[in-house]
């Protein structure tokens, strides 16, 4: 019964061991040239200090929800193209209403100017 | 499969309908009124067919098919649909009015309203406990969206954001106790399924308890109720006025149907009688205990309501506090756990509804746009605008429960469903409280009848849609109270 699962164990530890040697790998082989910027929390992102409470441009917005509307429809389109034999077409028609719901939402945001970048 | 499709059909055409006014408002461009006449139009076809397949609760689920027996038809639900779309029309014409008098006319709240009225439908039809969580989201996730509707406005954003927070976290409240039932039960998500199943009491009760109490925070919370009812004065008065109308009442009859079909399925009174006697002493226990619960949540609802409205001074927050209490009085038709309580249930819903819109619109009418909401600001109401100050006083007797207007068989009826299940403290909890609010919802008709102010109202409000959402509650809430049976034997004949 638990040897059903040691495939899964051995996975679990080839993971860990790749991620512990990786880490030990860059500390002792790499170079090491440390700079201020490169000691920063987010070494090309924002700074991390001040007040939150800062206005930001909406294009941050509109990236993350066309990327959802895109990054959800991958996500299930790929085991549903896996399994699409067994399945059959009642799949392939209920795949079909999600995405033209998805391009609905796709088609909003293209023509209220979510795109238009400047 | 095309008798399966047109039985659950108010849900698809809805869910349908929804998207397709996302693709209206983008072509629409500047024109308002598309937008608004298309969500008008797709209201009313979903009114049309809800009435249409009334009739066919009888008929069996069919298994397979288009929703393979997770969608219920007709009865019912059917009859929350039509609450739904009601509530939703009054909304739309009001909201009209409304925005265009607070300058911010968005084409967006048409659509919402919609796609509010997709979820409850959701919601009302649901014969699994997913479905049920998919028409929660859809509606709770509009409601956090009209909630901070005026985006430049600081009580407006604050309300969304406090909305979201909290019902996010009350989310998760009731998806962990559908996991814990769904464990409990031996792996079942259908309503029917988990009611049979209780019946042979074969379930695991620890569980079971953990996973029905959780279910019970999660839609307490979105029923506005004693312990988790913090969220809803601070919301219902930072959001729109339209909004807190739709919100407060057919937000409020969404969640009791579903805390309807949650309680029928897993508090069954009749057991088998095949049951082995451990097994039914566990059974009754754990539906003394889950009564008990409710009626416990029910009472502390009514007083800490009604108490908390007498000293507001803000017209808004006070009906946010009295649909805090009203939210009270609905439960107690959940606790009775019986037909006479589920169609008590239905009846107030659907007189609260046309009340509280009503009175939500005089509220927007007199706000205006400089947010004029206290109590002194409606002194000489009845000199200046008598028709205005008229309706309102109706609705603040139909609330207070007075005949002959719709609150009051409504509340008759759920008192009497609580006394024949055996609470007859709950009765007079819900009396005294009762009592309590009379002072509160009397106090706004002396100020607008009985008080003289320096700086008494002088404009005169003229005719507009808003107007015609008063006159159809004004003359429903008459209706309901004066011929209250033809909607409570209907009712009673559907479940």
């Amino acid at each position: 019964m638990l040897v059903d699962y040691l495939p899964v164990f051995i996975m679990i530890a080839l993971g860990a061991i790749v991620g512990v040697a990786f880490l030990f790998g860059s500390e002792y082989l790499g170079a090491r040239r440390s700079t201020k910027v490169k000691q920063s929390t987010y070494e090309s992102g924002m700074i991390p200090r001040g007040t939150a409470r800062n206005r930001f441009t909406i294009k941050f917005y509109m990236v993350a929800v066309s990327f959802l509307i895109f990054d959800i429809e991958v996500v299930f389109m790929y085991p549903w193209a896996v399994q699409l034999r067994e399945i059959g077409f009642t799949a392939f028609w209920a795949m079909l209403v999600f995405i033209v719901i998805l391009f609905v939402g796709y088609f909003y945001e293209l023509k209220k100017g979510g795109f238009e970048w400047d | 499969m095309w008798n399966d499709l047109l039985m659950g059909s108010p849900v698809y055409l809805s869910a349908a309908l929804a998207i397709i006014i996302i693709l209206v408002d983008a072509f629409s461009g500047k024109n308002k009124s598309l937008t608004f006449y298309f969500a008008l139009i797709s209201l009313i076809a979903v009114g049309i067919l809800s009435a249409y397949t009334m009739n066919m609760h009888g008929q069996p689920v069919p298994e397979g098919g288009f929703s393979n027996g997770m969608i219920a038809y007709g009865g019912i639900s059917a009859v929350f649909d039509i609450l739904f779309v009601i509530a939703g029309i009054l909304t739309l014409f009001a909201s009209q009015s409304y925005m265009r008098a607070q300058n911010v006319e968005r084409k967006e709240f048409y659509s919402l309203i919609l796609f509010a009225v997709c979820g409850m439908s959701t919601i009302a039809h649901a014969n699994n406990m997913l479905i049920l969580f998919v028409g929660i989201e859809i509606m709770s996730i509009t409601f956090y969206i009209m909630a901070g509707f005026f985006r430049e406005r600081f009580t407006s954003v604050e309300a969304a954001l406090k909305y979201f927070l909290l019902g996010a976290f009350a989310t998760g409240f009731l998806i962990y106790g559908m996991a814990l039932i769904y464990g409990a039960t031996g792996g079942l998500l259908d309503f029917e399924a988990i009611g049979a199943k209780m019946l042979t009491g074969n379930v695991d009760f620890l569980y079971l308890r953990i996973g029905f109490a959780l279910l019970i925070v999660g839609l307490s919370f979105k029923v506005a109720a004693f312990p988790f009812h913090q969220w809803a004065p601070d919301v219902y008065q930072g959001a729109p006025t339209m909004a807190t109308g739709f919100m407060s009442t057919a937000g409020k009859a969404a969640a009791l149907a579903a805390l309807i079909l949650v309680t029928k399925a897993m508090l069954p009174s009749n057991f088998d009688p095949a049951l082995i006697s451990d097994k039914i002493i566990e059974m009754t226990d754990f539906t003394t205990d889950a009564k008990w619960l409710i009626a416990i949540i029910s009472a502390l609802t009514m007083l800490v309501g009604n108490i908390s409205a007498v000293v507001q001074k803000n017209v808004k927050r006070m009906l946010a506090y009295s649909s805090v209490a009203h939210a009270g009085y609905l439960l107690m038709g959940i606790v009775s756990n019986s037909i006479n309580g589920w169609s008590g249930i239905v009846f107030y819903s659907m007189a609260y509804m046309f009340m509280q819109i009503g009175a939500f619109v005089v509220v927007g009418i007199i706000e205006k746009n400089d947010g004029r909401m206290d109590l002194k600001d409606y002194t000489g109401l009845s000199k200046t605008n008598p028709m205005l100050a008229a309706i309102m006083g109706i609705f603040m007797f139909s609330l207070a429960g007075i005949p002959p207007f719709g609150g009051f068989p409504g509340k008759y009826m759920l008192f009497i469903a609580a006394i024949e299940s055996g609470f007859t403290w709950l009765t007079i909890v819900a009396v005294i409280s009762t009592i309590i609010s009379i002072y509160f919802y009397i106090g706004l008709i002396v100020y607008m009848y009985f008080k003289d102010s320096e700086t008494p109202m002088t404009e005169k409000f003229g005719f507009s849609k808003a107007t015609l959402t008063l006159v159809i509650s004004t003359i429903f809430v008459i209706l309901l109270g004066i011929f209250p049976t033809y909607l409570i034997d209907l009712v009673k004949g559907l479940f």
